[in-house]
């Protein structure tokens, strides 16, 4: 670990929430991505059921 | 071949899925190893000490703020002039991940402007301009949200985004011709002297390299995304008005 100094609290608080948004974009895209993708081939199962 | 082949959501999904892996790891690689270089093994700044490792996260955000914005006036005026949805639904998904860098834009500023300003905000032009896209990016998505028809809401939320391009001009020139401000002048100039010292400079290329694979990635998975929302309104809507017909026939 580096040596921060008096600006340790900045520097890390800066990292922490930048790597906090850039993960929750990252999950939310990829779980809402396969909850579509999963609606969506149930929707075209029964559409192809029901012809 | 023409690009506009790929206005066809199925070839469109068909690139993009070939595409992503690569855009995945080159994300992943060049933030990991652009910003372990820049927290790790650079030195700190001679006035600024170790707040230094913060211009890591904040050019890179900055710069893909008003890119992505940029991004998605050009789908927009693709959607104004060709009536291609995939761009539309691109711009669309492109506005959260702007929203995104954005935030982390104004919020590794403000931690990095209270030791060396003394204050976590200014009106500063660059900083108002960045602060009024942030919320033309909050409008944006909320004129998506609140119109059903698709089309209309494309409508709308193209002429918000030539609208808005006005504020990501200025966030990104502010500093150029608005010379009273605190922020500084630009970090990355084509003029070395100017230009961050090499020390600083190729890690923080790494991290721009990074943010912007990360940008496409998102972009890329995200449009798929509501394409298959579409998709599926489409057939769920085909599905109801079926259902009387069926009815009928039973």
């Amino acid at each position: 670990m580096p040596d921060l100094g008096k600006y340790a609290e900045a520097v890390l608080s800066a990292y922490a929430v930048s790597i906090v948004l850039l993960v929750a974009i990252v999950v939310l895209t990829v779980w809402r991505g396969r909850k579509v993708r999963a609606e969506m081939e149930a929707v075209e199962r029964r559409s192809a059921r029901n012809g | 071949m023409s690009l506009w082949e790929y206005a066809n959501p199925v070839k469109f999904l068909r690139l993009s899925e070939r595409v992503q892996p690569w855009l995945w790891w080159g994300a992943g690689i060049c933030l990991v190893v652009g910003l372990v270089w820049g927290f790790f093994f650079t030195p700190d700044d001679f006035r600024q000490g170790s707040t230094v490792k913060i211009i890591y996260l904040h050019v890179p955000s900055a710069l893909m703020a008003i890119n992505a914005w940029f991004m998605m006036l050009v789908a927009s005026l693709i959607w104004i002039v060709r009536r291609h949805h995939v761009s539309a639904l691109a711009a669309r998904a492109a506005a959260p991940v702007g929203i995104v860098m954005t935030l982390i834009a104004l919020f590794t500023g403000a931690i990095w402007g209270q030791p060396m300003w003394g204050t976590w905000w200014a009106w500063d032009p660059r900083l108002t301009s960045f602060l009024i896209l942030f919320l033309f990016y909050l409008g944006y998505v909320a004129l998506w949200e609140a119109i059903e028809d698709p089309d209309t809401a494309a409508d709308l939320t193209s002429i918000l985004c030539l609208v808005g391009t006005v504020f990501a001009v200025l966030s990104r020139y502010a500093v150029l011709f608005w010379n009273q401000g605190l922020h500084q002048g630009a970090s990355l100039s084509l003029d070395k002297e100017e230009n961050v010292a090499d020390v600083f400079y190729f890690p923080l290329l790494v991290c721009i390299g990074g943010f912007v694979l990360l940008f496409l990635a998102l972009v890329l998975y995200r449009t798929g995304t509501e394409i298959r929302v579409r998709r599926t309104r489409a057939l769920m809507a085909r599905e109801t008005r079926g259902a009387p017909l069926q009815a009928e026939e039973a």
